[in-house]
C-alpha cells in the first residue's frame, strides 16, 4: 500500500474499507458460471425448539425445522444446519444480531459475517459442478430449490444453498474460499463436458 | 491399404478413414478405430514386446482388456510417456508414437533373452531361495540389480501435463457393460423413468456381438442393434451412457468407481478437456454385466507370437477387418473357436485344422465344420509350436501319446472355454460359488444390492440372457419406486450354444512333463512353476500365487487363475473349491495416478489457509511457515538481512520500542448461554465464576487422563458470553472436544458454542509503546492501565471499525490484541502500521514470537508438551482450581504414575558457553561419561538465541526437573557434549513489572 | 466410502461429513473423584475390540454437527442401525439381515475369510 494512501488510512473512518476474500475473481465457463457474493451480514443462531417461533418473530422470517430446509424473504434467508442450528444470512446487510437481540428469549447468537464468504454458481451445469466435490445427491428431486446442507467440497466444509434450477449459493470460510473457488473453477470448465 | 493382412469388406472401419502411427519408429497405416493391436496386426506385425522373466518373443493374446502380453508405451511428447498400455485397448491415432518394452537393444534381439536360456535357474520361488546370502549382499548387490533388470516400460521423468477431473453421481441403477445382457437391463431400467447410468470400457457398446456376427435381436445384426439401443438410451434424460470407462472397483454400499478416458483416444485433444475423469457413483442397485473372457489352452510353447485366443482373432476379423493370419490352426476345448475358423474360413482364410481335445464336440459346430470343408481332429491335443519370432507350425498328437504330425501354420487360436468375469462382484464382497457341472466360479452370496446377469452369472443361452436381463432392469428400478408401463420383449437368434471347457493344463504338458505351457503369460509363470510351488509346501492358493506370482502381474491374471488353481487342485489331490479362490482386487484394470489424484494438486492439493492480511504482510517482506494448512508470517527480512539477523532485530525492536504481529489464526469460540460459566468450569482446571465481565484469564484444558490438551486466554465479554481463544493448530479438534463434552456428558446445560476464529483478524501490538500506537485510533476505551488493566477485554471501535480489544500479552510486554471483522484486517493492518513505523516499531513473525515468549518462560501447547504432560509438570499448578468438585481431568490427574516423584518436568536450561544455541529434541543426560546407550533423562523442547538476553536459552523437559534447579546436566550430540545448567523457566523480566504498565 | 443414516439429518449420506469418536454408551462417571484406580483405568482406557456387533459413537462433523450412536459390524463393516445420542441400546436381533445364495451351493471362501478364522 502506497505512503498516500496509508496517510489517508490514518485517523479516517474505515469503516468502508473492506478486503473481501474473493475480491476480483471470476471462473466457470458457459456450463457454469462462477461470482463471489457480495457482502451480507451473516447469524450463527442456536436455540431449543420452544424458542423458534418467538425468534421467527423476531428475525421476521420463519425458521426451519425440517433437516436440509431453508426460508427466503427480502434477501434473507434462515438456513437449517442442525436440529438447534441456523445460519441466517442477510444479503441487504441488517444488523441481525440486533434483531435475535430484541428476541428475549433463550438463545445465542454470534455474528458470523465476515467468518463466511459466498460464492455463486449459475448455470445449466451447475449441478455437476458443485458434485466436482460435494459428495451428496444433488438432483432436484433430493436437493430440490431452497434445500441446504452443511457439507464437504472437497477438502473443505461448505454450506450449500440450492436457490434455483440452475444455480446455488456456497457458504465457507473466508481462508478456506481461494480453495474452494479453484476447485469449483476446475469442476466448472469441465461440467458442460 | 491400411495393412496387407485387411480383408477388403470385412469390419466396420471405413477404409478412406486412413491415420498413421509408429512403432519403434517405424511408420505404419492404420484406419481410424484401430487399436493399436488391430493396427499392428493388419501390418502382418504380431512380434510387441518381450515377456517380463525370460524375455521370449512376444504377440498379442487377447483383443480386449484381458490382455496380458501386448504392453506398449505411448509417448505423446517428454511428459506424456504412458508405459504398459495394453495394445489391444488403446485407440490408434494419427501420428501416435508407439514403443516396445522390456527389450535391449531391440524387439527382435534382445540381450536378455540370455534368461530363456538359463530358465533353468529361474524356477519359481529362485528369488526367493537364491539372493539369501550373504546377507548384505541383498541390499548392496542383488536388489540393485534385480530392480534395474525388473519392471515394464519406462515411466516419464517429467511433470504430468495433462490435468483430470472427478465427479460424484447418484442413480437408481448403475450397469457395468454394455454388451448385450447390460444394455438390455440398462433399456429396461431406463424405460421405467429410473435414473440409469450404464458405462463399458470399449469405445463402443456391444461386447461380445463386436466379434459374435451370428447374432441377431428383434431381427437386426446384433451390433446394430447394440448401436441402436445406446443411441435410444443416449436420448433419455434419465440415462447417462458412458463408454471408454471402466468400472474400476466396487466398493461398500455400491460405490463404485468408474474411469473415464476422455481423450486418450485423441491425436490432438482439446486442452480444456481433462485426460480422464474419475466418477464416483453411488448406486442404488448395480446391474453387474461384464460377460466372460476366454481362457487359453496350457500346452507346450503356447506363447509364441501368433497364438491367441479364438474369440480375438474373431474379433480382429468381424470388428477390424483383419485377418491374424494365411494358415491358422485352431486349438479348443470348446465350441465357441469354431465359429472363429468358420468366420475366417467364410472370409477366405485357411484353416490348417481344428484340434479339439474332446472325444465329442458338439454336433451343430462339427456339422458346420464338416460342411463347410475344415479338417478336425477331436480328441487330440497340440503337443508343441515353433517358430522364433512368430509360430511357424503346431506338433498334434492323439491325445495319450502317440506320433506327432507338424502342420505348419502362421497363426494359432485357442480356447479353454470362458471364466464368467466375478471380479466387480467379488469386489462388492459377494461369495462365489462352483459350478460343478461347468466348472465354473458363479455369483453365489450377494453381500450389496447388486445383481449379476449374462455371461458373468453363468447364463449360456442367447434368449435366457436377454430375460434375465430386462427382468433385471425392471426389478432394480422397482426397488427405487419406479415400474415399466409395458413388458419389454426382445428376441435374439444366434447359430450354436456353445459347450465344452476345461482347466489346467493340456495334453503334452501334465505332471511329470517339463515344457514350458504357460499359465500367466505376463509373469511368465508355466504349469510346472504351479507343482513345485506344491512340491515345496505351499498349499494354499494364497501361497501358490505368491510364490509362483501367478496373476500377480498388472492384469491380475485374468487368463491365468483358473488355470493356476486347476492345476494346483490336481497336484494337491483336492478339488477345486477345497483349495479356494484368490481375492479379486480393485483396479479391475490398471489406473492411472493422475485420476485417482484428479483435481487434487497443485493450489488444490491441500487447502491454503491465509489471513486476512496476508498480501500485505507478503508485500513487507514476510516469509511463511506452515502452521497446519496455515501459511503465517515467520520472520520480515529487511534487505540484506537472513532469517536470524531479522529475528534479532524483531526481538529487540519489541522489548525497546514494540511490534505488530498477526495472530488472527489463534482458534477463537465463542461460548454462550446462561450456563457458559458452569460449561468453561468443567471444560477448563480453572475456575470461571469468579471471572467478571470485561476481564480475561488463561486457562488450561486437559484430556479425562490428566493430561495439557490446549491452552488459551479467555476473555469474558457478558455474564453469558466468552471469547475463547485456542491454539492455532488446536482450534479444530479443541472445539470438538469441547463439543463432545456438551452434547453427550453435559447436555442439560444451556450453552452453544460457535466458531468464530475466521470472524475476527487479529493484530497483536506488544512492548512498552504499544498504547502510544494504538491510543489515537481507538474509540471508545479507555486504555489507561487503571480503567484497562492487564488481562482485560473491552468492546468498542478502532478507526471506526467494531472491535474486540483485548489487553494481554505473549511477550512479557505492555500488550494489545486487536480484534476487528476480518474484511477490514488489513485497513486497520495498515492504518497500526502508520502509527507504528515512525515511532520505530515493526512487524515480528512467529519465530520472533516463539523467541519473547521463550524468555518469558510461556510454554507452547504442542511443541513443550507432548500429551504427557501434567499442569503441574509445566509449572502452571497454579491454574487448577484445587477446590473444583469436577473438571475434565480431574481424576486423571490423580492417577499414581501423575503425582509421583520423578516425573519429567519442564524447567530452563542455560548452556554454560552462551553462545551455543542448544538443539530443540536434543537429549539430556546426567552423567555424559557413562557407556552407551545412555540413561536419559530428559530432552529440550524450546531452544533459541536470545538477543535481549545476549545468550541463548532453553526449556526442556528434565526428570525430577525442578529439583535439579542450579544443577550441571548434559546434552550430547554427535560432535561434542553441551554442559547446561538448570534454571527456572524466566529468563527475561523475572518479576514480570513490564506487563503491567 | 460408507453411507451413514444420520438420525437427526434423517437421510443417509456419505462417509465423508462423519468421523468416528470411539465407543458408545460409556458414561462419564458423575462421582469422578471418587472413583478407585482401578475404575478409572476401566472407565477411561480399557475397550473392548469388538469383532461383530460394536456400537460406536459418530459425528456428523461436517453435516448437523451432532454426536449420535450406532450399532455397527466390524467384519461386514454394515452399520445395523443408528440412533440419537442418550438414547438406549436399541434391540439389534430384529435388524440382522439374512444373506441371499441365488446358485444354492456353499460359497467358496476367499482367503481373508479363511485366514481370520484359522486365527
Amino acid at each position: 500500500m502506497s505512503e498516500l494512501l496509508r496517510s489517508e488510512l490514518l485517523g479516517s473512518d474505515l469503516s468502508h474499507a473492506r478486503t473481501l476474500a474473493l475480491a476480483g475473481r471470476h471462473g466457470g465457463l458457459g456450463a457454469a458460471a462462477l461470482t463471489p457474493a457480495a457482502p451480507a451480514t451473516r447469524l450463527s443462531l442456536r436455540a431449543k425448539p420452544d424458542a423458534v417461533e418467538t425468534l421467527s418473530a423476531a428475525l421476521g422470517i420463519s425458521l426451519p425445522t425440517r433437516p436440509k430446509t431453508s426460508a427466503s424473504s427480502n434477501g434473507r434467508h434462515a438456513l437449517w444446519l442442525g436440529p438447534d442450528e441456523w445460519l441466517v444470512i442477510d444479503e441487504t446487510e441488517a444488523d441481525l444480531m440486533a434483531a435475535a437481540a430484541s428476541s428475549n428469549v433463550l438463545h445465542s447468537a454470534t455474528d458470523v459475517s465476515h467468518r463466511n464468504t459466498a460464492i455463486l454458481v449459475k448455470g445449466f451445469g451447475a449441478e455437476v459442478a458443485v458434485n466436482g466435490g460435494c459428495p451428496q445427491d444433488l438432483t432436484l428431486a433430493a436437493f430440490p430449490i431452497n434445500a441446504c446442507s452443511r457439507t464437504i467440497f472437497g477438502k473443505a466444509e461448505i454450506v450449500l444453498l440450492r436457490t434455483a434450477d440452475d444455480a446455488f449459493r456456497i457458504e465457507c470460510w473466508r481462508s478456506f474460499s481461494p480453495y474452494v473457488f479453484g476447485l469449483l473453477s476446475e469442476a466448472a470448465e469441465d461440467a458442460g463436458n | 491399404m491400411s495393412g496387407a493382412n485387411r480383408i477388403p469388406g470385412a469390419g466396420r472401419l471405413t477404409p478412406a478413414k486412413t491415420a498413421r502411427f509408429f512403432f519403434d519408429g517405424k511408420s505404419y497405416a492404420a484406419l481410424e478405430g484401430d487399436t493399436v493391436a488391430s493396427a499392428l496386426l493388419a501390418n502382418g506385425v504380431h512380434l510387441v514386446g518381450r515377456s517380463f522373466k525370460y524375455h521370449r518373443p512376444r504377440g498379442i493374446v487377447s483383443a480386449g482388456a484381458e490382455e496380458p502380453n501386448a504392453l506398449i508405451g505411448v509417448e505423446r511428447d517428454a511428459a506424456r510417456k504412458q508405459p504398459n498400455v495394453r495394445a489391444t485397448v488403446q485407440d490408434v491415432f494419427d501420428g501416435m508414437k508407439v514403443v516396445s518394452q522390456n527389450r535391449w537393444p531391440s524387439l527382435a534381439f534382445d540381450v536378455g533373452a540370455v534368461n530363456n536360456l538359463l530358465a533353468p535357474f529361474f524356477a519359481a520361488g529362485f528369488y526367493y531361495k537364491t539372493f539369501m546370502w550373504p546377507k548384505q549382499a541383498w541390499k548392496h548387490v542383488y536388489e540393485p540389480q534385480i530392480r534395474a533388470a525388473a519392471g515394464l516400460g519406462v515411466s516419464p521423468t517429467e511433470d504430468d501435463t495433462d490435468h483430470y477431473s472427478s465427479r460424484y453421481a447418484h442413480c437408481d441403477v448403475l450397469v457395468i457393460g454394455a454388451g448385450l445382457a447390460g444394455l438390455s437391463a440398462a433399456l429396461a431400467a431406463a424405460k421405467t423413468g429410473a435414473r440409469v447410468i450404464i458405462c463399458d470400457e470399449q469405445p463402443e457398446v456391444g461386447g461380445a456381438l463386436h466379434y459374435d456376427k451370428s447374432v441377431t435381436i428383434d431381427g437386426l445384426d446384433g451390433f446394430t442393434w447394440a448401436q441402436a439401443t445406446a443411441a435410444n438410451l443416449k436420448r433419455m434424460t434419465n440415462v447417462k451412457v458412458l463408454p471408454r470407462t471402466t468400472a474400476f472397483g466396487y466398493y461398500a454400499q455400491n460405490f463404485v468407481g468408474l474411469n473415464e478416458r476422455v481423450t486418450e483416444h485423441l491425436a490432438k485433444p482439446d486442452k480444456k478437456l481433462p485426460r480422464e475423469r474419475l466418477w464416483q457413483v453411488r448406486a442404488k442397485r448395480v446391474i453387474i454385466a461384464t460377460g466372460a473372457i476366454e481362457r487359453h489352452m496350457v500346452f507346450a510353447n503356447n506363447d509364441r507370437p501368433g497364438i491367441m485366443l479364438a474369440s480375438a482373432a474373431r474379433t480382429f476379423l468381424n470388428h477390424f477387418g483383419v485377418t491374424v493370419g494365411k494358415k491358422i490352426g485352431v486349438y479348443t476345448a470348446n465350441d465357441s473357436a469354431y465359429e472363429a475358423a468358420f468366420d475366417l474360413k467364410r472370409a477366405g482364410v485357411t484353416i490348417a485344422a481344428i484340434v479339439d481335445s474332446r472325444e465329442k464336440p458338439g454336433e451343430g459346430v462339427l456339422a458346420e465344420a464338416r460342411a463347410l470343408g475344415i479338417e478336425v481332429l477331436t480328441g487330440h491335443g497340440v503337443v508343441n509350436t515353433s517358430g522364433n519370432l512368430r509360430v511357424s507350425s503346431m506338433s498334434v498328437a492323439r491325445n495319450g501319446g502317440g506320433a506327432a504330425r507338424s502342420i505348419a501354420i502362421d497363426a494359432l487360436l485357442m480356447s479353454a472355454g470362458w471364466t464368467p468375469s466375478v471380479h466387480m462382484f467379488s469386489q462388492s464382497r459377494g461369495k462365489v460359488a462352483y459350478d460343478t457341472e461347468t466348472q465354473r466360479f458363479l455369483p453365489g452370496a450377494y453381500a450389496q444390492d447388486c445383481l449379476s446377469v449374462g455371461a458373468c452369472n453363468g447364463t449360456n443361452d442367447l434368449q435366457a440372457t436377454i430375460e434375465e436381463s430386462l427382468a433385471a432392469g425392471e426389478l432394480t428400478a422397482r426397488a427405487s419406486g419406479y415400474s415399466a408401463s409395458e413388458k419389454l420383449e426382445l428376441q435374439g437368434h444366434n447359430a450354436f450354444n456353445w459347450t465344452g471347457g476345461m482347466a489346467g493344463a493340456a495334453e503334452g504338458a501334465g505332471p511329470d512333463t517339463t515344457v514350458k505351457a504357460f499359465i500367466d503369460f505376463q509373469n511368465d509363470v508355466c504349469a510346472k512353476d504351479i507343482r513345485l510351488a506344491v512340491r515345496e509346501g505351499m498349499h494354499s492358493i494364497e501361497h501358490i500365487k505368491r510364490f509362483t506370482t501367478n496373476g500377480m502381474a498388472t492384469d491380475q491374471g485374468k487368463l491365468s487363475n483358473i488355470h493356476g488353481l486347476a492345476i494346483a487342485a490336481e497336484t494337491l489331490g483336492r478339488e477345486i473349491p477345497k483349495v479356494g479362490l484368490t481375492t479379486f482386487r480393485a483396479p479391475y484394470t490398471p489406473v492411472t495416478f493422475g485420476t485417482l489424484i484428479n483435481h487434487s494438486r497443485g493450489e488444490l492439493f491441500d487447502p491454503t489457509r491465509k489471513t486476512p492480511m496476508h498480501a500485505l504482510e507478503e508485500a513487507q517482506g514476510a516469509v511463511f511457515e506452515d502452521v497446519g494448512q496455515w501459511k503465517r508470517a515467520w520472520y520480515y527480512a529487511r534487505a540484506g538481512e537472513d532469517m536470524h539477523q531479522a529475528v534479532n532485530r524483531e526481538c529487540k525492536t519489541v522489548r525497546d520500542v514494540a511490534g505488530m504481529f498477526d495472530a488472527s489464526t489463534l482458534g477463537k469460540i465463542e461460548v454462550v448461554g446462561p450456563d457458559a460459566a458452569q460449561f468453561l468450569n468443567l471444560i477448563y482446571t480453572n475456575s470461571w465464576d469468579t471471572l467478571k465481565p470485561g476481564r480475561c484469564r488463561y486457562g488450561i484444558m486437559l484430556r479425562e487422563d490428566g493430561f495439557v490438551y490446549d491452552d488459551g486466554v479467555v476473555g469474558r465479554l457478558a455474564d453469558d458470553r466468552f471469547h475463547v481463544t485456542t491454539t492455532t493448530g488446536g482450534a479444530a479438534r479443541v472445539m470438538n472436544h469441547m463439543e463432545d463434552y456438551l452434547q453427550t456428558e453435559f447436555p442439560h446445560l444451556d450453552v452453544w458454542l460457535t466458531s468464530a476464529t475466521e470472524q475476527w483478524a487479529v493484530i497483536a501490538i506488544q512492548g512498552p509503546k504499544a498504547r502510544e500506537i494504538i491510543a489515537p485510533l481507538v474509540d471508545g476505551i479507555d486504555l489507561s492501565n487503571e480503567a484497562f488493566p492487564h488481562m482485560s477485554v473491552r468492546e468498542g471501535k478502532i478507526c471506526g471499525v467494531p472491535t474486540r480489544l483485548f489487553r494481554m500479552s505473549f511477550t512479557g510486554e505492555l500488550g494489545f490484541e486487536v480484534n476487528v471483522p476480518a474484511d477490514f484486517g488489513p485497513a486497520v493492518w495498515e492504518a497500526i502500521r502508520a502509527q507504528a513505523e515512525p515511532l520505530g516499531a515493526c512487524a515480528y513473525g512467529t519465530e520472533t514470537m516463539h523467541v519473547l515468549r521463550a524468555e518469558k518462560g510461556y510454554i507452547i501447547v504442542g511443541q513443550d508438551t507432548d500429551g504427557t504432560v501434567t499442569p503441574d509438570d509445566a509449572s502452571l499448578g497454579w491454574a487448577v482450581g484445587k477446590k473444583k468438585p469436577d473438571f475434565v481431568g480431574i481424576r486423571g490427574l490423580r492417577r499414581p504414575d501423575l503425582v509421583a516423584d520423578g516425573r519429567k518436568q519442564l524447567v530452563g536450561l542455560l548452556t554454560k558457553d552462551p553462545k551455543v544455541v542448544l538443539e530443540e529434541g536434543a537429549q539430556i543426560v546426567a552423567d555424559p561419561n557413562q557407556t552407551v546407550p545412555m540413561t536419559m533423562i530428559g530432552h529440550v523442547t524450546s531452544a533459541y538465541w536470545s538477543e535481549n538476553c545476549g545468550r541463548s536459552i532453553a526449556l526442556a523437559l528434565v526428570a525430577g526437573g525442578k529439583a535439579r534447579i542450579g544443577e550441571t546436566l548434559y546434552v550430547p550430540m554427535p560432535d561434542r557434549t553441551i554442559a547446561v545448567e538448570v534454571s527456572d523457566m524466566v529468563f527475561f523480566d523475572k518479576e514480570g513489572g513490564r506487563l503491567h504498565v | 466410502m460408507l453411507l451413514i443414516y444420520c438420525p437427526y439429518c434423517e437421510e443417509e449420506r456419505s462417509e465423508l461429513e462423519f468421523r468416528q469418536a470411539g465407543d458408545a454408551h460409556i458414561a462419564r462417571p458423575r462421582n469422578m473423584t471418587e472413583m478407585s484406580d482401578a475404575d478409572f483405568e476401566a472407565f477411561f482406557f480399557l475397550r473392548d475390540n469388538v469383532k461383530g456387533l460394536t456400537f460406536e459413537r459418530w459425528r456428523h462433523l461436517n453435516g448437523c454437527g451432532r454426536f449420535f450412536n450406532a450399532a455397527r459390524d466390524t467384519v461386514s463393516d454394515k452399520f445395523l442401525t443408528t440412533y440419537k445420542a442418550g438414547l438406549p441400546r436399541p434391540d439389534i436381533s430384529a435388524l440382522r439381515p439374512a444373506a441371499s445364495s441365488p446358485v444354492g451351493t456353499a460359497p467358496v471362501e476367499t482367503y481373508e475369510a479363511t485366514e481370520a478364522d484359522a486365527k
